[in-house]
């Protein structure tokens, strides 16, 4: 994962509260393999009207073609943990989501594949949804989002943030703690023998 | 003073960071079908399971539940499994084992999860296992290669808030009327960031299958983590499963420290009395939409916020609802009994309970949660009854609660359903799904409509 600092594209507005990982992803997509790209389930059947899709609808315009920034309302990506939600999002070209909350595993999941979830209230989400379409630059190490004249404070796990500008990679991360794993493992043994389950 | 939460936390700390991150041993990673992804960054850098002993596969999100598999794309995802696990010397229990089951039903009926362990699982609904004291959450595929690679996950430490339930339940009401309660009250994301511990007489009262059934659920209310305090009743349940401890008692002694200390101080604290509780349905999209049966649908109309009006007229749309109705007017298409939240011998029984010496006026299927569940139900008897009131008796797996593995709800077809997830097309798409606990459902297969069971259990056990 490489680290990034700041982001500059396309704001598209999905001005929807509880946008859930199910909708993200329809679960029947999931056994595609990744090199396929996941770009073309994101919101599959939300885009949708049977095969057909919703000209209304906030993505399939033509101007959010290029979007790289998503803007919705309360609960973006509750529900299931399911990581293919936030490959759907990035193979659709997006790096930022900004909602007033965040499921929680789906946030977790984001960072990890360095797409930011930038948290604002619901009084800045509806300003900004209200600019969309438009250009915004968001910097993590300013922790703003900046959209024409106005400027917003956004909010992130202090760690997050080190991890998306970084490009921390936490296997590597840990590795370095081998030492204290191992002698960790074994108090655990002695303390909890049957976490060790019979073979 | 600690909580709970703090003792499972600090037993499990290898690390602190500056930061804040903590570095946290896992003692036990479930693995399913949707894996792949998490092996095949194990594979990219050449990398072995850390603890292979401590890691348990079981194939549930993609099984039929009738007949062989026919479609290629899930044949491979079960196959993957067997062969990902094979390779790395884990425990399997795959298609065919005779204990195979839903992971958050086999886990803990196996012995395999046990008070104060932590454990993960790349699913969701891993919060089920901290009903028997255990911390337990969902996490994500890079979470999962982590896990493999190191048998350590990176934690930020949750807020705690205590959820207690004061009184006693009425008939016919349940843990799943006492969680869809917490959720309708605190919404979908409510307990975001916090770590839920159930306590009150309501929670003490409850079965380990109740516990299982109200941990289970944490998660549709943002919260990652739920937990019971394990007591007599969690012991007494564990005691002879098959991976239990060899020196039971000792292992007891131990978890008894596993308890909130008397004066200790949450960041959260929220109460529900059971006098307040009544079957619950939802009608929405979002398990926050949720009503007692004995209510009326909303009206965007009455809404004095925009927002919440047009939220609820979209979520009336979908469900293909008319505002205003009352709720046990609404006719349904099919029922289903099954999932990690509902699929135990005990809902099997309080479901029984209601169609015994029954007809059910719409079709459905009934899966039990597990191969040994299936096995026990039908000592009972219990398929008997639900075959001779119409429904059908299939097989463990994960079935119509997620639209993966070839159990569907058709677009625009309306089911009573004891899982999870009312979300849109969780159950397939365009399919209408109200969530409701076993006993509502079998109700509802009974009437054909949402209905209260309390009038069908009168005179009855
Ligand atoms: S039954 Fe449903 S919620 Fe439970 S593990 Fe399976 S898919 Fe997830």
């Amino acid at each position: 994962m490489t680290g990034w600092t700041t982001h500059h594209g396309r704001a598209v507005a999905l001005p929807l509260e509880n946008i859930d990982t199910d909708q993200l992803i329809p679960a029947r997509f999931m056994s595609a393999p990744r090199e396929e790209g996941y770009g073309r389930f994101l919101l599959h059947d939300l885009r949708r009207d049977g095969d057909v899709l919703r000209p209304d609808f906030a993505l399939n315009q033509a101007e959010a073609q290029d979007a790289s920034i998503l803007i919705a309302r309360r609960n973006f990506g509750g529900g299931s943990s399911r990581e293919a939600a936030v490959y759907a999002l990035q193979d659709a070209g997006f790096r930022v989501v900004i909602a007033p909350s965040f499921g929680d595993i789906f946030a977790a999941n984001a960072v990890n594949n360095g797409l930011l979830p930038a948290r604002v209230t619901e009084d800045q989400a509806d300003r900004l949804l209200a600019a969309c379409p438009a250009q915004m630059t968001v910097d993590l190490a300013t922790q703003t989002i900046t959209s024409g004249p106005d400027s917003i404070a956004f909010a992130l796990d202090p760690v997050w943030r080190q991890k998306l500008i970084n490009g921390w990679d936490d296997i590597d991360l840990t590795a370095s703690h081998a030492a204290a794993i191992t002698a960790f493992a074994s108090r655990r043994r002695a303390h909890a023998p049957w976490v060790w389950p019979k073979d | 003073m600690k909580a709970l939460f703090d003792k499972l936390w600090d037993d499990h700390v290898i690390l602190t960071r500056e930061d804040g991150a903590a570095l946290l041993w896992v003692d036990r990673h479930y693995l399913h079908e949707g894996s792949h992804h998490g092996f095949r960054t194990l594979a990219a850098r050449g990398m072995a399971v850390a603890e292979p002993r401590l890691t348990v596969g079981v194939a549930d999100h993609y099984v039929p539940t009738r007949g062989p598999v026919a479609d290629p794309a899930i044949a491979r995802m079960v196959r993957t499994l067997d062969e990902n696990t094979s390779a790395h010397g884990i425990r399997l229990f795959g298609l065919g084992h005779p204990a195979q089951g839903i992971v958050h039903v086999m886990g803990p009926e196996q012995g395999l999860t046990l008070p104060g362990m932590l454990v993960v699982c790349g699913d969701s609904h891993t919060a089920t296992h901290g009903a028997l004291g255990a911390y337990g959450f969902g996490i994500g595929a890079t979470e999962v290669a982590h896990v493999l690679a190191t048998q350590t996950i990176w934690q930020r430490k949750p807020a705690r808030m205590r959820i207690t339930f004061t009184g006693v339940a009425g008939p016919g009401i349940g843990a799943k009327d006492m969680a869809l309660a917490w959720i309708a009250r605190l919404g979908a994301d409510g307990a975001r960031g916090h770590a839920v511990e159930y306590a009150g007489p309501a929670v003490r009262a409850l079965s380990v299958a109740g516990r299982l059934t109200l941990c289970n659920l944490s998660i549709e209310g943002g919260a990652r983590t739920g937990l019971v305090a394990p007591d007599q009743t969690t012991f007494d349940w564990l005691r002879g499963r098959a991976f239990a401890p060899a020196d039971f008692d000792a292992a007891c002694a131990d978890w008894a420290r596993l308890a909130s200390d008397p004066d200790v101080a949450f960041d959260r604290e929220v109460t529900l009395d059971m006098a307040e509780v009544a079957p619950i349905v939802t009608w929405g999209t979002s398990p926050e939409e949720a009503l007692p049966i004995t209510a009326t649908l909303p009206d965007p109309a009455r809404e004095s916020d925009p927002a919440r009006a047009s939220r609820i007229a979209a979520a009336l749309d979908y469900m293909g609802l008319t505002a205003g109705r009352p709720l046990d007017s609404v006719a349904v298409d099919q029922v289903f009994i099954g999932s990690c939240t509902n699929a135990r011998i005990e809902d099997l029984r309080a479901a029984a309970a209601v169609l015994a010496g029954r007809q059910a006026k719409v079709p459905g299927m009934v899966s039990p949660g597990s191969a040994l569940v299936k096995a026990q139900a039908e000592a009972e008897g219990l398929d008997q009854i639900f075959k001779a009131a119409g429904l059908d008796w299939v097989g463990s797996g994960c079935s119509m609660c997620v639209g993966m593995n070839g159990d569907l709800v058709a677009p625009g077809q309306r089911c009573a359903s004891s899982t999870n997830r009312n979300f849109r097309g969780r159950q397939g798409p365009g399919a209408r799904t109200h969530l409701m606990s076993p006993a509502m459902v079998a109700a509802a297969a009974v009437t054909g409509h949402l209905t209260d069971v309390r009038p069908l259990l009168e005179g009855r056990a």
